[in-house]
């Protein structure tokens, strides 16, 4: 079982980017004003944030990036490695994160690669970075975080273009001798891999004329099989009893005690899921923060977001304890217990 | 088999209870949506610890099948 502690690296800061322009889910055509509410209800999700066309997830994260680097007085000649996860990169190849090393102006002696992950990406890149500089030969290192997942999204999709919205965050890490370390569980389940697909525009069903061809599964639902297909009811069993799970494995491997953990960041998936989650796993309401009402579900944005959007102020201040744990798409899930001491917070950046 | 009629019928907010029974074609409710079924996959969860896909709801149409399908993976 992947079960992983990690030494001597410490979170030093994290910021994050977003869209200035927001979209209410009340007013789509595809819902009534009744429907409108049920979703809101369930989902949690009142409005999102949507990038402008020709606006990339590596364009928020390096707004994310400039920021972070400049309150943190970092060199740009110190960073080490890059690494930028993500399910919307800029193109198929190059890598993004190699664009982002000439944008940032890093060094060109950097490791910098992608990870193609969604939901769970943001534990998955930490998982990375951790491991790059625990030896203390790489010393600072970016993990850009995002996605603009509206754009893969067919705009008469009921089921998710209502949901999502987009974000770009960024994390420095940093070796250091006298950190409390970072402790890991990591699982997938490839069986699953279908429950949230984009079936065609990669190499398995290259571009075809049928990509574009937009079909009606149900009411409500019309989309093409280059769009984001959610199969609800299986992600949704499946983040029930895995994110849970993951949680327990955690802490009962590195007997960690949860009442010591001062919040639990969940990725963002939707009100009536994570509530679930949280209830199974007994953990009182107010050390569980929520970005779903006004950002909705932000892909692998979500749980570097909701630590910056509502827990900033408090993380700049002093020490905290955090389980983090994402789910989804792979399906990938995973958990981490880190903590942070007067973290690097910026406010949110508006692009 | 009282028990889970009970707690299915527990997931609707606007269907009265006495509506229901194991014959139940459940879908032809109109308070049936895609969140009533992500109720019932979270009950089954809860009161059976047994994992439902979403396939098991929709190739069900009553009461009966989900209850059979619960058993069976008991």
């Amino acid at each position: 079982m992947a079960l992983i502690q990690i030494n001597n690296v410490t979170i030093r800061g994290i910021s994050a980017a977003v869209p200035k322009q927001s979209q209410e889910v009340k007013g789509l055509p595809f819902f009534s004003d009744e429907e409108a509410d049920k979703f809101i209800a369930g989902t949690g999700v009142e409005r999102r944030r949507l990038v402008e066309e020709g606006v990339t997830t590596s364009d928020l994260c390096f707004k994310a990036a400039e920021r972070l680097l400049a309150e943190m007085n970092w060199q740009r000649d110190e960073v080490d490695c890059l690494i930028f996860v993500s399910q919307t990169p800029d193109y198929i190849l190059p890598a993004t994160s190699c664009m982002l090393q000439e944008r940032l102006k890093l060094k060109e002696g950097i490791v910098a690669f992608d990870i193609s992950m969604g939901c769970s990406g943001w534990v998955y890149g930490l998982f990375t970075m951790s491991n790059l500089l625990s030896g203390g030969q790489l010393k600072k290192g970016l993990l850009l975080v995002g996605d603009t997942i509206s754009k893969t999204c067919s705009t008469e999709d009921k089921s998710t273009y209502p949901l999502f919205g987009d974000a770009g965050t960024a994390t420095a890490l940093e070796f250091d001798t006298h950190s409390n370390g970072l402790k890991f569980h990591l699982a997938v389940d490839g069986s699953g891999a279908k429950a949230i697909i984009i079936p065609d525009g990669g190499y398995r069903n290259q571009y075809n004329t049928n990509s574009i061809q937009k079909v009606t599964d149900e009411e409500g639902i019309s989309r093409t099989a280059s769009d984001l297909i959610l199969d609800g009811m299986n992600v949704f069993s499946f983040g029930i009893s895995k994110a849970p799970e993951s949680v327990n494995l955690l802490s009962s491997h590195f007997g960690i005690d949860l009442e010591t953990i001062d919040y639990f960041l969940f990725h963002q998936a939707n009100k009536f899921m994570n509530e679930k989650i949280r209830k199974k796993l007994k953990i009182p309401a107010e050390k569980v923060p929520y970005t779903l009402k006004d950002y909705g579900n932000t892909s692998s944005a979500t749980i570097p977001f909701t630590l910056t959007k509502e827990l900033g102020e408090i993380a700049s201040e002093g020490t905290l304890n955090y389980i983090a744990c994402g789910f989804g798409v792979g399906l990938s899930w995973g958990s981490v217990w880190f903590s942070t001491d007067r973290l690097i917070c910026p406010a949110i950046i508006e692009v | 088999m009282e028990k889970f009629v009970k707690h299915f019928a527990e997931q609707f907010d606007e269907t009265d209870a006495s509506e229901f029974t194991i014959e139940t074609r459940f879908r032809e409710f109109e308070e049936w949506s895609s969140l009533t079924a992500l109720s019932i996959i979270a009950m089954v969860d809860e009161v059976y610890n047994v994992k439902l896909t979403g396939d098991d709801i929709r190739k069900s149409s009553s009461l009966l099948d989900v209850y059979n399908i619960v058993k069976s993976k008991m």
